[in-house]
């Protein structure tokens, strides 16, 4: 379990991370997302003890970041921010190094050490220097050394950061098939990523929570949640059917992209409009290229919660 | 303590896998040579021992190690690798100690290396190797107050450059503590016991004492508090800014 209490970080006149407290338990992935600047590197920081809060305090399945530093970072595997590592070692003497650091020895070594450079498609670069390598092997790199240890607790700074989309892909795989009895904590700023390995988002903004709750929740708070997407084939009838649209009993509002021919039909709370719309496209006869029910973006969210938590802030 | 020899073994490697090491050796080396045999007068005095060899010792390290020391925390600092050591289970004293531990090891293969010069003055006379191996082990000792001071200035600065001069200028003054230059901007205002006791700090003092082949303790114990309490004030300043 990961507990963090009213976690505090003020750089002189500045506070980077702002009374920040929450639970993490084994099976969740936590995302932290928000701007850049809201505090998620310091607050990743704070927890894997490499900087002690200004106030509060952090505990690691049981043992206090600060008090018990040894016991706490044995439990936790960690890519900083960037994925440094010593870029004059090869990629082997650099896990090995790591896993001996970490108490592995003998055949657990070499055991551990093989698994990470198969499970992060290293095979190809192991007598390469760390320094040689493309961001995306860094990257790699640095994940492995995070979990070489397979330790209970997992802080992934950014881990996709700098990957490929097959890359990208391949790491969400590997922190699935990790989340089923750890801990994952990983901060991103893409929102895709929230949606395919998070269970569990948190929103920081100015060093403060504006949100947690489930990724699906979060796309509830769209304004698009439910909304329908329509495209059409001839830009003249689009202005005709937003009027219509709007004239349905459901509809709130609908706003009109002319340039891709989209419309998108916002239902009012509460209410759903998918069925109305198209039977009334249905019986005008309009010939539509799409009709999507939308999920909800969570992109729109995003703004709408750190702008807001912005404003506030400089209120 | 096994955190220290896996950090000092991993350390230790670091130098040779870039050119530091042999760049380093060379010079030192050749340097060692030139003031050996031409500032040192070697072969003129036609005395059997090693006096001009180990006279330039001080001066050769104010400018050698400084350029070892620098980098040994300033750039994992740079480049970001200190939040990864910092965050692995070893404690800061281990990672201090274990770093030092690597480049006094690497500083000692430097000064074994001038072995040549050894066999040259045993070849040519009968010198007092008592002496010359107490005179190895001071200057060993040296170069670690060296090392241990440079550890906490690179401590101290993410810019390896600015280590490097800050370095030589603190050597430089506990070099020279014990001589007019040094005192004398003490001895207007300070007590007497004050500057005494600067006076007492001086390297090259302790060092001219063993290198005359009179192993003290009080020397040896001198120069290993000075290198214990560098390298616990480089743990305290990487205690209180790591992450800065």
């Amino acid at each position: 379990m990961i507990r963090a209490e009213s976690l505090t970080r003020r750089y002189g006149p500045l506070t980077a991370v702002d009374n920040l407290s929450f639970i993490v338990q084994p099976g969740e992935v936590l995302g932290f997302l928000g701007p850049n600047g809201a505090g998620k590197t310091t607050t990743m920081r704070m927890i894997a003890g490499f900087v002690p809060p200004t106030s509060g305090r952090a505990e690691i399945c049981g043992y206090s970041v600060e008090e018990q530093s040894l016991e706490a970072r044995r439990r936790i595997g960690y890519l900083p921010e960037g994925a440094p590592s010593y870029g004059e070692m090869s990629v082997r003497d650099f896990l090995q190094f790591v896993a001996r650091v970490r108490g592995l020895r003998g055949d657990r070594l070499k055991v551990r050490v093989d698994d990470v450079i198969g499970r992060l498609e290293l095979a190809g670069v192991l007598d390469q220097r760390i320094e040689t390598l493309s961001k995306g092997f860094r990257r790699r790199v640095g994940l492995a050394q995070a979990i070489v240890h397979d330790p209970p607790v997992l802080i992934l700074d950014e881990p996709t950061d700098g990957l490929d989309p097959n890359q990208k892909h391949q790491v969400r795989q590997l922190i699935g098939t990790m989340a089923r009895d750890k801990i994952i904590v990983i901060s991103t700023h893409i929102l895709e990523e929230v949606d395919a390995v998070c269970t569990r988002a948190i929103i920081i903004a100015a060093g403060r929570i504006v949100a947690d709750k489930t990724p699906e929740q979060l796309a509830r708070d769209s304004r698009y949640h439910n909304a329908v997407t329509l495209r059409v084939e001839k830009a003249s009838l689009v202005r005709d059917m937003a009027a219509e649209l709007r004239g349905l009993e459901q509809v709130a509002s609908v706003d009109i992209v002319e340039a891709t021919r989209t419309l998108t039909v916002f239902p009012k709370a509460g209410a759903s409009v998918f069925a109305d719309v198209s039977a009334l496209a249905t019986s005008r006869g309009w010939s539509l290229q799409q009709l999507t029910l939308e999920n909800g973006r969570m992109d729109e969210v995003f703004r709408r919660i750190t702008t807001e938590a912005a404003t506030k802030g400089a209120a | 303590m096994d955190g220290v020899r896996i950090i000092a073994s991993r350390e230790f490697a670091a130098y040779f896998a870039t050119p530091l090491a042999y760049v380093f050796i060379v010079i030192f080396l050749a340097l060692m040579g030139v003031f050996t045999f031409y500032l040192g007068g070697f072969f003129e005095r036609g005395q059997a021992d090693l006096l001009p060899f180990f006279n330039f010792h001080p001066w050769l390290y104010l400018f050698l190690v400084p350029a070892i020391s620098m980098r040994l925390w300033a750039e994992e600092r740079k480049s970001g690798s200190i939040e990864l050591l910092m965050t692995l289970p070893v404690t800061t004293t281990d990672a201090v100690i274990g770093k030092f531990a690597a480049a006094w090891a690497f500083t000692a293969i430097a000064l074994a290396l001038t072995f040549p010069i050894w066999i040259t003055v045993n070849y040519l006379g009968d010198p007092d190797n008592g002496v010359i191996a107490a005179a190895y082990l001071g200057s060993l000792l040296m170069a670690g107050a060296f090392l241990a001071i440079g550890s906490c200035i690179s401590a101290a600065n993410r810019n390896q450059v600015v280590a490097f001069i800050i370095t030589l200028v603190v050597c430089f003054v506990f070099l020279l503590a014990g001589f007019p230059l040094v005192l004398d901007f003490f001895s207007g205002w300070a007590p007497q016991a004050v500057v005494d006791t600067i006076a007492g700090l001086s390297f090259l003092q302790h060092f001219n004492a063993i290198s005359k082949g009179v192993v003290d303790l009080r020397d040896v114990v001198y120069f290993l508090v000075v290198i214990g309490t560098w390298l616990y004030a480089t743990a305290v300043v990487l205690d209180l800014k790591k992450a800065d």
